[in-house]
């Protein structure tokens, strides 16, 4: 049952963007549609599930005053490994992602999940958690990107939903991507907050 | 001691390993990445010069003369680049024999901002071009256009503008030099 709570933690309960406010920069950057929020969480999701699991194999191996530059080393191969495949599989997504694939390297959520989880836990538990907190970046990410795209063109995936919608273009700017963010993070801890009440209400 | 060598070494068999990995990942891409932006290059100079059946270089990778049907001299294709807002935008513009208008251009590389100065690589900018006079120098406005030889900037995206205008400028004043215009 703990595997199970290990992957649903990063859905909801730990969720890296909208509860624990981590991996900012690719979140507000690249979300500016739907389509590039997908593929620069892949990416990302990548990087985290690869880099958790060689973490927490080689766990025992490193030793601790070093950990950091090792967990670094794992980390900036497996982004490498990312960016070549993208540019020569996915040449239009490694192009409209330009520099935040090889900024993943930098994303505090991969480290985080390394010092935190992967170098403590068991290799199965690692992979759990990195998958779920993988995917609850992904749900953040294809949120925001469709909200914002929808906003800024009527359209989500690429696909009209409004016709005819006078473009926001404010939407696309930085100024945006904050916006939409701050009121996807209020919305989501409001539902969270209920949903906490409702229990202790149950208890009582 | 014991415990530094150990350090060294975990760090030094990391780093080989990893090493070694990217030489083999490298290898299985970089022929792909090649061709990738060979097909690229080829589809863009078909972009920028319409009716070309048949390429001469002039200066590689630099400039390209475009015949036509029967040999038929239908313009000339140059790449350039310059800085950008992030980084370097290079650029593949078609531009009649006469030298005095464009006829289309692509953006080969940038690394613009996704939605902002990404947009000069995207159909409402660069259909600008088309057709556009370069005689004199190219301008560009931020409200509506009203010169032949002025484009409209991307809101939100002045800088990336300014840099595609200035690219182009630059080297059709360069190009008129070579082919001693």
């Amino acid at each position: 049952m703990s595997i199970f709570k290990d992957f649903a933690k990063g859905l909801w309960k730990e969720n890296p963007v909208f509860v624990m406010i981590l991996g900012m920069c690719p979140t507000l950057a690249v979300t500016t549609n739907a389509i590039n929020g997908f593929s620069m969480a892949s990416a990302t999701m990548f990087v985290l599930v690869s880099s958790s699991l060689v973490v927490s194999v080689l766990k025992r191996l490193i030793p601790n005053q070093v950990r950091i530059a090792v967990y670094t080393v794992i980390i900036a191969t497996f982004v490498t490994v990312a960016d070549y495949f993208l540019k020569a599989k996915f040449p239009p997504i490694s192009k409209a992602l330009g520099p935040y694939v090889p900024l993943i390297v930098v994303n505090c959520i991969i480290l985080g999940r390394a010092e935190a989880f992967a170098s403590k836990n068991s290799v199965i538990r690692s992979l759990a958690d990195a998958v779920g907190m993988g995917l609850g970046f992904m749900l953040a990410l294809v949120i925001l990107g469709s909200v914002r795209e929808l906003f800024a063109s009527g359209a989500v995936f690429g696909r009209t939903i409004i016709p005819h919608w006078h473009s926001w273009v404010v939407m696309i700017l930085p100024a945006g991507a904050f916006i939409s963010l701050g009121i996807l993070v209020g919305i989501f801890n409001l539902i969270r907050l209920k949903a906490k009440n409702e229990k202790r209400k149950v208890k009582n | 001691m014991k415990n530094a060598i150990r350090m060294i070494l975990v760090l030094v068999v990391v780093g080989l390993i990893s090493g070694g990995a990217l030489v083999s990942v490298y290898n299985y891409a970089s022929p792909l990445i090649e061709k990738n932006k060979e097909k690229e290059l080829k589809d863009a100079l078909n972009k920028v010069l319409p009716e070309v059946v048949d390429y001469k270089e002039i200066e590689a990778n630099r400039l390209y003369e475009g015949r036509g049907k029967r040999n038929r001299l239908v313009g000339y294709a140059f790449i350039a680049e310059g800085n950008g807002y992030q980084g370097k935008i290079k650029i593949i513009a078609g531009i009649d024999p006469g030298l005095k208008e464009l006829k289309g251009i692509e953006v080969l590389e940038s690394s613009e901002t996704p939605g902002l100065g990404a947009e000069i690589t995207k159909e409402p900018f660069k259909s600008q071009f088309r057709g556009l006079s370069v005689v004199p120098d190219v301008t560009f406005t931020k409200g509506a256009v009203s010169e032949k030889n002025e484009i409209q900037a991307i809101t939100g995206a002045t800088i990336s503008t300014r840099s595609v205008v200035k690219i182009l400028n630059k080297e059709i004043a360069r190009i008129r030099e070579v082919l001693g215009r």
